[in-house]
């Protein structure tokens, strides 16, 4: 389980850090922490990977991305893993995993989601893909969005 | 949203220093003041061009699990199902896809026994069947676009 200072850490910060000059003394003071505890149990997280970057968090749409296409594709389980990873290289693909197949109505196995500023450009990425899988490919399909439903993200719940 | 805008996202969507004054080493980074950088990340996220700045946690090494899952609902049907998905907090994600499989939403859960309970609620309550889909293996996550 979490750490229940880590805990109160990720609860103060989840939503956003405060845009102040000292942000991380900002936090600590909110929890009645001393600022160099802020700092050295987030930089733990970071280097554990339980923080996966600390940044600006755009909104595709804003930034004209507007197609996004959840490519997926059925290729071999023993190559799946060496494809997984070449195709998690290409600088359009956000999300790379390997997920279940549910046979026989769903013989999907690696997962790619593509961004683009239109559906022509997700098109040509998807063909991208297909060329680099070649005869590993065995079918594939590209469910774009056409709508969001909700959009929240993890919300640890105090 | 100007050039400078355009640098800050590019520049800024990781390293992100953690130490006593963060957007002042940013700051000289990227040749403003520090007071600039903050106004502007400020002003982008009232604009809603940014939806977040901070730190992005990965839930699955905290112990939690997000899980996508599908479901095939008629269209008749659709937007009362998608209120019972939207409607429970594990609900991290739904959106709606062009396919027989057309609902697709993230479970997010604290703990990984929690998740099979949320889909036979949702389950339940919609009377269709879910497809949890949990990734098996991760090859990449980074969402950095190009301002």
């Amino acid at each position: 389980m979490i750490d229940p200072i880590d805990r109160q850490i990720i609860l103060a910060t989840q939503s956003g850090l405060p845009l102040v000059a000292e942000p991380y003394r900002a936090v600590a003071e909110s929890l009645g922490l001393e600022p160099q505890e802020v700092q050295s149990r987030m930089q733990r997280m970071l280097d554990s990977g339980r923080i996966r970057r600390i940044g600006a968090v755009p909104n595709h749409y804003a930034l004209g991305y507007t197609a996004n296409g959840m490519s997926v594709w059925d290729v071999p389980d023993d190559a799946v893993d060496a494809l997984g990873e070449q195709i998690g290289k290409l600088e359009f693909v956000s999300h790379c995993y390997r997920r279940p197949r549910h046979l026989p109505d769903w013989p999907y196995n690696l997962f790619a989601m593509l961004h683009g500023h239109d559906r022509s450009e997700v098109e040509r990425q998807a063909q991208i893909v297909a060329d680099l899988l070649g005869p590993a490919n065995r079918g594939h399909q590209v469910l774009f969005s056409k709508r969001i439903l909700k959009k929240t993200g993890l919300r640890l719940n105090a | 949203m100007d050039d400078t805008d355009r640098q800050i996202l590019n520049t800024m969507q990781g390293e992100f220093p953690i130490c006593d004054r963060p957007f002042l080493v940013m700051a000289e980074r990227l040749g403003l003041g520090e007071e600039e950088l903050i106004a502007r990340i400020a002003r982008m996220r009232r604009e809603g061009i940014l939806t977040r700045f901070g730190p992005l946690y990965h839930a699955d090494r905290m112990g939690g699990r997000f899980t996508l899952a599908a479901m095939s609902v008629p269209t008749e049907d659709f937007e009362r199902v998608a209120n019972v998905v939207n409607a429970l907090s594990e609900v991290a994600h739904n959106y709606e896809r062009e396919h027989a499989l057309n609902m697709w939403f993230v479970i997010a859960t604290e703990t990984p026994a929690q998740t099979p309970e949320v889909i036979a609620r949702i389950e339940a309550e919609t009377g269709y069947p879910v497809y949890p889909m949990p990734k098996e293996k991760e090859y990449f996550v980074e969402l950095r676009l190009r301002a």
